[in-house]
């Protein structure tokens, strides 16, 4: 829902703006027909592979649960997502195999032991410390989960299943709940909220302390939400934008200079991609830092 | 002026507001960074992820007044 109204009104110019594409837009819009832009960041029930058509994916009546109604149904985004899971799933696990058999890595294995033993050493050690290894495998599947979600994005006629915010908002819970269970884990259920507040702090503080650290629990994964999903839905929204200048101007001579600045943005793209993985995996090792030293 | 309008210009204002302050903060990291590094080039590597780090909390707070700002425009 959320990326549908962000598109809508950043680009609601260039909708109005480009009566000739709206034509080519798919006959299931549902706001008059001219929100090419929406159709393409927002999440559906048909997968387009645009020069062949769109396949429509099965839907299932919505199921029951606690009093909640949930649309179960296959969407854009749960396919691109269940395709990464796949990717890196097979991929770690043949590479995991090989390297069981010979002990010298080669090929794949130099690269992702190079990511391995970054992660181990740059990300955990300075901000979990030796303890932190143990979250070692939860950081890595987070890393490659999200580098390959967010590069999927840029397959031609694919979705970035990390542009929805959905998706985000559920690794975020993840890492919530990882955070929170290191914590408790390692100082028990009461002895986690009671260091919350530092010792020390006089007593007509603590209060206030105690309200701004339990809602600050909750703005670091909205936070980690937030920034990943702003960060892939913002490099589509460009690129697109800078393709539809073209039809806006009604020009081709507009097409070079809009072409060579997307292709910049695509570039950067990619960079983002890696970097939002980076960080997501950072703060979550650095959150769960916060987490297991409370003496800080 | 319509107080709708209001609205949409008040979203507008707040957007660029926030997105100043985060490019002013984030160009002070990048500043003493920069000077750090070239200081010590042997600690370039730990002031490098230090950096990422506090850019990445700005970002945060600056996503919450982007989201403040969506929510104002698309009510």
């Amino acid at each position: 829902m959320a990326p549908a109204l962000l598109g809508h009104h950043v680009l609601a110019f260039l909708s109005a703006a480009s009566p000739g594409q709206a034509a080519a837009a798919p006959a299931h819009s549902t706001e008059g027909g001219n929100n090419w832009m929406i159709e393409y960041l927002s999440d559906s029930h048909t997968l387009e592979i645009q020069p062949f058509g769109a396949i429509n994916l099965p839907q299932f009546p919505p199921v029951r649960f606690l009093g909640m109604t949930i649309d179960l149904s296959l969407t854009k985004d749960l396919v691109f997502l269940w395709l990464a899971a796949f990717i890196v799933t097979l991929a770690l696990i043949l590479i995991a195999r090989r390297n069981q058999r010979n002990l010298v890595p080669r090929g794949w294995q130099n690269v992702i032991e190079v990511v391995i033993v970054f992660v181990r050493d740059e990300i955990i050690m300075p901000t979990v410390g030796r303890e932190g290894v143990k979250f070692l495998p939860f950081l890595l599947t987070v890393f490659f989960f999200i580098l390959t979600c967010n590069l999927l994005g840029l397959v031609p006629n694919f979705s970035t299943p990390t542009g929805n915010i959905n998706v985000t908002a559920g690794l975020a819970l993840i890492a919530f709940i990882v955070i929170q269970g290191a914590g408790i884990a390692k100082y028990g259920l009461a002895g986690y909220f009671r260091g919350l507040v530092p010792p020390g702090v006089p007593v007509f503080v603590i209060p206030v302390m105690a309200v701004v650290e339990f809602i600050g629990l909750f703005t670091k994964p909205f936070a980690l939400t937030v920034r990943l999903f702003a960060n892939m839905t913002a490099g589509h929204i460009v690129i697109f934008s800078l393709v539809g200048l073209i039809f806006l101007f009604k020009t081709v001579a507009v097409a070079p200079v809009s072409i060579a600045f997307a292709l910049f943005i695509y570039f950067m793209e990619i960079m983002i991609g890696v970097i939002q993985a980076y960080i997501f995996t950072i703060l979550t090792s650095l959150f769960i830092g916060l987490a297991v030293h409370q003496e800080h | 002026m319509l107080p709708q309008g209001l609205a949409y210009l008040a979203a507008g204002f707040g957007a660029a507001l926030a997105v100043v302050g985060a490019a002013f903060g984030i160009g002070k990291l990048a500043t003493a960074t920069m000077e750090a590094s070239g200081r010590q080039p042997e600690i370039a590597g730990d002031v490098r992820t230090s950096m990422i780090i506090s850019a990445a909390l700005i970002e945060g707070v600056t996503l919450f007044a982007e989201v403040i700002c969506i929510i104002l425009a698309i009510k």
